[in-house]
């Protein structure tokens, strides 16, 4: 057991995980000499060499479809987008292919791969270094799309990836990378995708967020706590398969729910979760549901006042959360 | 029969092609043919809601597949590879339960569209809709043989309109960096749909290969002797470890894009009929007499038994079962994932 921040841990987890399995290998833009440019696969290409650790063309769309070329021969690709916002170029392969070849050819082909993307705002990464994108992703059947918001998720959650046999998308928040750190044990273990985290028990309102933004809530709720305001933080963790029982036991306790996501409001992630609430326990609730989320704007501006104009912050999380308390 | 390795008209002898590969060719492109005029039929009796048609492609199709080594090389087609896909191992039988959709469609179980080709055990890589994407696929697997130190040799094949997709580029790319053991086939019948390739292509196919580090080959798509002659270098080359290669056929389609498409919107009736003077079956057919290879008679027996074959398989594969709607939920994923 030791204590690692985010992107630590996704490093040596990576690491081993090649150690372990000659037929995991990374490929990716920058991700070779340069160890990638947030540093994930620092120090691979000694340890593994050209053949396993490999720089790409600058080209998103070779990337997946190079990736799930491997995936089809018996390889277990892990595939880096540099910035998720730059996974477009490769969305037809990643949706198109990757995500239904197994239904398309009635399992007789599989695409086992993962595609890392560090993604989201804080950041000062403007429109095109801030996207949140599990939303499209998810959208796919086909896909599985995860959000490990912690150390040890990170560790337990890519693992799982690499033995999953569908293509997986890996997202990593990238203000988490330094700012979250936590106890990662040393040994091997998994953590299954479709099982939301209850991290904060309380009995006045549940909240459902995921990645950088479930720590925010988190803050929040800490503080209402001083004001005998108990509010329930649930991490979602994987956002399909998604698990709304979690979600729907706890909101069955305190009778009102808060969905939190940081893309934009309209069609987000959130919104999915917010209508399963509303399809499955609407009597269960004493308030509407509540969904705070990023503003309908094109992405995140660069400006720091419009930053955070655009971010949901842990003042106006522990304001909303204060008023649903009270409704 | 005569012996035609002595006749001063031989090219197939010094190509390392026996008198039963040729005999064999020409039965595959016999097969595809006729497989075409039952689809085009049962599409006109409105048995069949789509077609692709081959016909005018079974020269480049059999000649380049016939360079590859089946049961180890891999194959990832394009949807009008009709006849590529009868020589990596499908039965006109497969064929017509992939037109019907049947159950036991063997590229898809009737969930795609007709010609979307696919089979583990026969090495052919399952394809979609969207054009070109096969193309990055088999430079995955390209590389992966690579890795693993295997020589089998991967082949790729889209028309002139795939070659402006960025995945195509990649495929180029990555397959002249990496020295992939590649082999990217480029049937050229000059249109996509409906346009022309002096608007799909600056400079030519071919020509495209010198910038990404690699041969670049053009010949007579509807010779199938010269398919596979072009072809069988590349793949000799990829096999033997020196890299990937391209090979533009050029050629023509006999019909429309598929059956719903009316060619009579872009293509000059003249035109069609020059190109079907250009027919490869019976240029096949001449070089086979000319070598004493078959006549007449061998011609008629051939022809028969390949529209019986055809005729036969189809009926079975319109008697067979639909896949039952209870499966739709089938291979979403490994295990199934409910969402509530």
């Amino acid at each position: 057991m030791s204590e690692k921040n985010l992107v630590q841990t996704v490093h040596d987890t990576l690491f081993d995980e090649m150690k372990r399995d000659d037929r995991v290998l990374v490929l990716g833009e920058d991700v070779g000499a340069r160890g990638g440019v947030f540093r994930v696969t620092m120090g691979f290409l000694d340890e593994f060499g050209e053949d396993r650790v490999i720089d790409t063309p600058l080209d998103e769309c070779l990337i997946a479809g190079v990736a799930i070329g491997l995936a089809i021969d018996g390889m277990r690709p892990v595939a880096e987008m540099q910035f998720a916002d730059f996974s477009f170029p490769g969305f037809n392969q990643i949706v198109q292919e990757a995500a239904r070849i197994r239904y398309r050819s009635n399992g007789d082909f599989s695409v086992p791969m993962v595609i890392r993307a560090p993604y989201g705002g804080g950041v000062h990464g403007a429109l095109y270094h801030s996207q949140s994108v599990e939303a499209f992703y998810a959208h796919v059947p086909g896909l599985k799309v995860v959000v490990p918001s912690t150390p040890y998720d990170a560790k337990g959650m890519l693992i799982q990836a690499l033995e999953d046999p569908d293509p997986v998308i890996y997202l990593e928040h990238k203000k988490t990378y330094r700012l979250i750190k936590g106890e990662v044990p040393d040994e091997r273990y998994t953590v299954p995708f479709g099982k939301a985290e209850l991290r904060r028990p309380g009995s006045d309102l549940t909240v459902i967020s995921y990645g950088l933004m479930h720590h925010l809530c988190v803050e929040a709720a800490d503080r209402l706590s001083g004001d005998g305001i108990e509010v329930e933080v649930i991490d979602l963790r994987s956002i399909f398969p998604l698990d709304i029982d979690t979600v729907l036991e706890s909101v069955g306790r305190t009778n009102k729910a808060m969905v939190v996501y940081e893309d934009n409001k309209f069609l987000g992630a959130g919104a999915e979760v917010a209508a399963q609430i509303a399809e499955h326990a609407m009597f269960e609730l004493d308030a509407p549901i509540k969904r705070i989320a990023g503003p309908h704007v094109p992405a995140m501006p660069y400006a720091p006042t419009l930053e955070h104009w655009f971010m949901p912050s842990v003042d106006s999380l522990e304001q909303e959360m204060r008023k649903l308390a009270d409704y | 029969m005569a012996n035609g390795n002595g006749s001063s008209n031989d090219r197939h002898t010094e190509l390392g092609l026996k008198e039963e590969d040729l005999v064999e060719m020409y039965r595959f492109m016999l097969l595809a043919r006729y497989c075409d005029e039952r689809q085009w039929g049962l599409n006109r009796q409105g048995k069949a809601p789509f077609v692709v048609p081959v016909s005018g492609h079974e020269a480049a199709q059999v000649g380049s597949a016939w360079a590859f080594e089946r049961g180890k090389d891999v194959f990832c087609p394009y949807y009008r590879d009709l006849a590529l896909t009868l020589v990596a191992g499908f039965s006109p039988k497969d064929v017509f339960l992939g037109l019907f959709g049947k159950k036991d469609d063997p590229s898809s179980g009737g969930r795609q569209m007709p010609a979307h080709w696919g089979a583990r055990d026969r090495n052919i890589i399952t394809g979609s809709s969207p054009i070109a994407t096969q193309c990055l696929h088999a430079a995955g697997i390209a590389l992966s043989k690579k890795l693993k130190r295997s020589d089998a040799v991967v082949g790729t094949w889209c028309g002139e309109g795939g070659t402006s997709e960025a995945d195509w580029h990649g495929a180029m790319n990555f397959s002249g960096i990496h020295k992939l053991p590649l082999v990217l086939v480029v049937e050229n019948n000059q249109y996509a749909i409906s346009v022309h390739v002096s608007k799909q292509v600056a400079g030519s196919v071919h020509g495209r290969a010198a910038g990404y580090g690699m041969p670049g080959a053009v010949g007579d798509g509807n010779d199938v002797l010269e398919s596979y002659k072009l072809t069988k270098e590349a793949v000799d080359r990829a096999r033997a470890g020196e890299g990937a290669s391209l090979v533009e056929l050029l050629t023509y389609r006999h019909y429309s894009h598929t059956s719903d498409d009316d060619d009579r919107t872009y293509r000059k009736k003249e035109e069609v009929e020059e190109w079907k003077r250009k027919d490869p079956i019976p240029r096949f057919e001449e070089y086979l007499r000319s070598v004493d290879l078959i006549d007449d008679a061998k011609i008629q027996e051939m022809r028969d038994d390949a529209k019986t074959t055809v005729d036969e398989q189809a009926k079975e594969a319109e008697q067979a079962d639909f896949p039952d709607p209870s499966t739709g939920y089938d291979n979403v994923y490994a295990e199934r994932v409910e969402v509530r």
